[in-house]
């Protein structure tokens, strides 16, 4: 088996489009629920909007800085929708509406009678949308080697969609820490720690609760676009999976940690890959079929996450202490 | 003029006021009409009329179900009422949402308390302050803009802490604290927003007899600074020590007001509530004592009521 192969695979995984998309995802989940205390059943809703947002305005001839406008705004609008009715509620309704309202915005999207918009089932192709993104990239079209990881510089999974993805992820990053440390962010932890308290107080929670759920939307929305700017927009590559898959990033990182999210994601994408070459280097191909080696792959990254949570709670960068005395 | 001496009068006002539910009082601070909210068929509360005076103590008591902390709920906007209107301060707060009483100058704390678990002792504190400007998300993420009123109301915070005893507890987790340190931090976190009227809600409940008298000093504290009080309490001793006037509820009225000694004489307030041995002292071991006092009161109690029944058609 050729180890140095199956690294390279891991490491080009690890920091590719898919990683920074879940860790985007994940950051704006955590502020959901690591900060306020929000169950977001249905981040995958928000990316898949973002994504539809991005690929159809760009479609229909929107400038680079517009499709992004278009992205944030669709995620606004859902987070808006979502949240006015139920935020007033306790937090499990919230729960039950983003997974059906994720659901919706899937179906829609794959419908028959807007395949003239979104593509129904088929989807959109990367080459009808990824135009303007490419072209805005000051690099030279030619493949560049770091280290063990070789890629082309403009195309699909590029060096240029890396470098804008990641500076985005700590652009996130930056702006999570600043409000974690803020009067606001405050505010939001003692909603997650009981909005009765907080509302005795004078603070108006439900307004509170909305810029939260807005604002981890539109981390939702931009790890959308970078999920399909490496693809293409599929209706069903974005559905509930992505969800879970969020969840179990931002607990396997730590929620309530601003950095937790991405190491979460770097590490759920580097195991998956590890795993699965492993399993397809080291088990003869008729013990398990490649497609047997997949499965397995998901398998041993949820018993893993299983020994995490039993033996980690907190996450890898979480605070045990402040798990620890969980009065609820 | 001191406080002290706004204090001292308004309590002497108090004198002058007749002993009967709804009375109106010289220089009320919430004025309450016609609150009703039912559960289902029950009248939870139907209070017609209850000023609560300004710059006093007053205690509300009244038997388990008498609506004392449903009628908190409903003025604080915790619950609304069927109907009914209610003015603090000269401003009509019926239907107005908790965090706008809150904020205008009503704060309440909770029967069964609500310190923010994974939040540091201090976090708790500087959370009550009003008028922070890092509380806006825009704001926020400018933090030369709120550094200078964060430092403030964290000296603020720390003052009200050490009046409290918790200063040395500032950075560990609320949870970690017991039941009356607990109780202690909620309400010196609803002090922070410097209100005109607290809401104590079973101040003393769960808390040790060495803690209790601290926690009394604290409440007279409150009013001898300018802070007007309004609490539920079942600890009689406590209501007589500390209050200035005591509000009886029973089925969701008001039955009797008065000062605390007049109103735990009077004959209706025992009847509903109290019973006949409020004053004895159930851990006095000699009541144990086959034919003690209490037996012999009660005996003749059943008697009395056995005649009263026989006497009616």
């Amino acid at each position: 088996m050729d180890f140095g192969q199956l690294l390279t695979n891991v490491l080009t995984e690890m920091t590719g489009p898919t990683a920074i998309a879940y860790a985007l995802a994940a950051i704006g989940l955590n502020i959901h629920f690591g900060l306020t205390g929000l169950i977001n059943m249905g981040q995958a809703g928000f990316m898949l909007l973002g994504a539809y947002g991005f690929a159809v305005s760009t479609i229909a001839g929107a400038p680079l800085w517009l499709a992004f406008l278009v992205a944030i705004g669709a995620a606004v609008v859902f987070a808006l929708i979502l949240g006015l009715p139920t935020l007033k509620l306790r937090g499990d309704y919230l729960a039950i509406v983003t997974i059906a309202a994720a659901e919706i915005v899937r179906m829609v999207g794959r419908s028959t009678a807007l395949t003239e918009i979104t593509g129904g089932s088929e989807g959109l192709t990367g080459n009808s949308f990824k135009s303007t993104f490419q072209d805005a990239s000051p690099l030279p079209d030619d493949r560049w080697a770091l280290g063990p990881v070789t890629l082309a510089t403009n195309a699909s999974n590029s060096w240029w969609l890396r470098i804008v993805g990641w500076t985005l992820v700590l652009l996130a990053c930056l702006f999570v820490w600043r409000l974690v440390r803020s009067p606001w962010g405050r505010v939001l932890r003692g909603i997650r720690e009981d909005e009765d308290a907080v509302r005795a107080l004078g603070k108006n929670v439900y307004s509170y609760k909305l810029q939260a759920l807005v604002l981890g939307g539109v981390f939702g929305a931009l790890g959308g676009v970078v999920f399909v700017l490496a693809s293409s927009v599929q209706a069903d590559s974005l559905g509930r999976p992505v969800t879970f898959n969020t969840w179990t990033i931002l607990l396997l990182g730590g929620a309530a940690t601003v950095l937790g999210p991405v190491l979460g994601s770097l590490l759920f994408w580097g195991a998956l890959v590890f795993v699965r070459g492993f399993l397809r280097g080291a088990v003869p191909a008729d013990v398990l079929s490649v497609q047997q080696v997949e499965q397995i792959g998901w398998v041993l990254v949820g018993i893993t996450l299983i020994l995490l949570i039993v033996f980690r709670p907190q996450g890898i960068l979480g605070d045990k202490k402040e798990l620890a005395i969980n009065a609820r | 003029m001191p406080a002290e001496q706004v204090v001292d009068q308004a309590r002497r006002s108090l004198h002058a006021v007749a002993r009967t539910p709804g009375v109106p009082k010289p220089d009320p601070l919430l004025v309450a009409d016609g609150v009703r909210r039912s559960f289902g068929g029950v009248n939870a509360v139907d209070v017609d009329h209850l000023e609560v005076q300004k710059h006093v103590i007053t205690a509300l008591i009244g038997p388990n179900g008498a609506g004392k902390t449903t009628f908190f709920n409903l003025m604080t906007g915790f619950d609304r009422p069927d109907t009914g209107s209610w003015v603090f301060d000269g401003t009509p707060l019926g239907g107005v949402a908790a965090s706008r009483v809150a904020k205008a100058g009503m704060v309440r704390t909770f029967q069964l308390t609500k310190a923010l678990a994974r939040m540091t002792v201090l976090e708790n504190m500087r959370l009550g302050a009003r008028d922070q400007p890092g509380e806006n998300l825009f704001t926020a993420l400018v933090k030369p803009l709120w550094a200078p009123r964060e430092r403030e109301i964290t000296d603020k915070a720390m003052a009200l802490l050490e009046r409290f005893k918790l200063d040395a507890k500032k950075d560990d987790f609320a949870g970690s604290l017991s039941g009356g340190q607990r109780k202690l931090l909620e309400m010196a976190r609803a002090l922070m927003s410097d209100p005109t009227l607290v809401m104590l809600d079973e101040p003393m409940a769960g808390v040790n007899p060495a803690l209790t008298q601290s926690l009394l000093g604290h409440i007279t504290d409150l009013r001898d600074t300018g802070t007007t009080v309004l609490f539920v309490e079942h600890d009689m001793h406590m209501v007589r020590h500390i209050s200035d006037w005591v509000v009886v509820m029973a089925q969701g009225q008001v039955v009797a007001e008065g000062p605390p000694g007049e109103v735990m004489a009077d004959q209706a307030v025992i009847d509903a509530y109290l019973g006949a041995h409020h004053d004895t002292d159930l851990g006095d071991d000699a009541l144990l004592d086959e034919g003690g006092v209490i037996d012999a009161e009660a005996e003749a109690e059943a008697e009395a009521e056995a005649d009263t029944e026989e006497k009616k058609p």
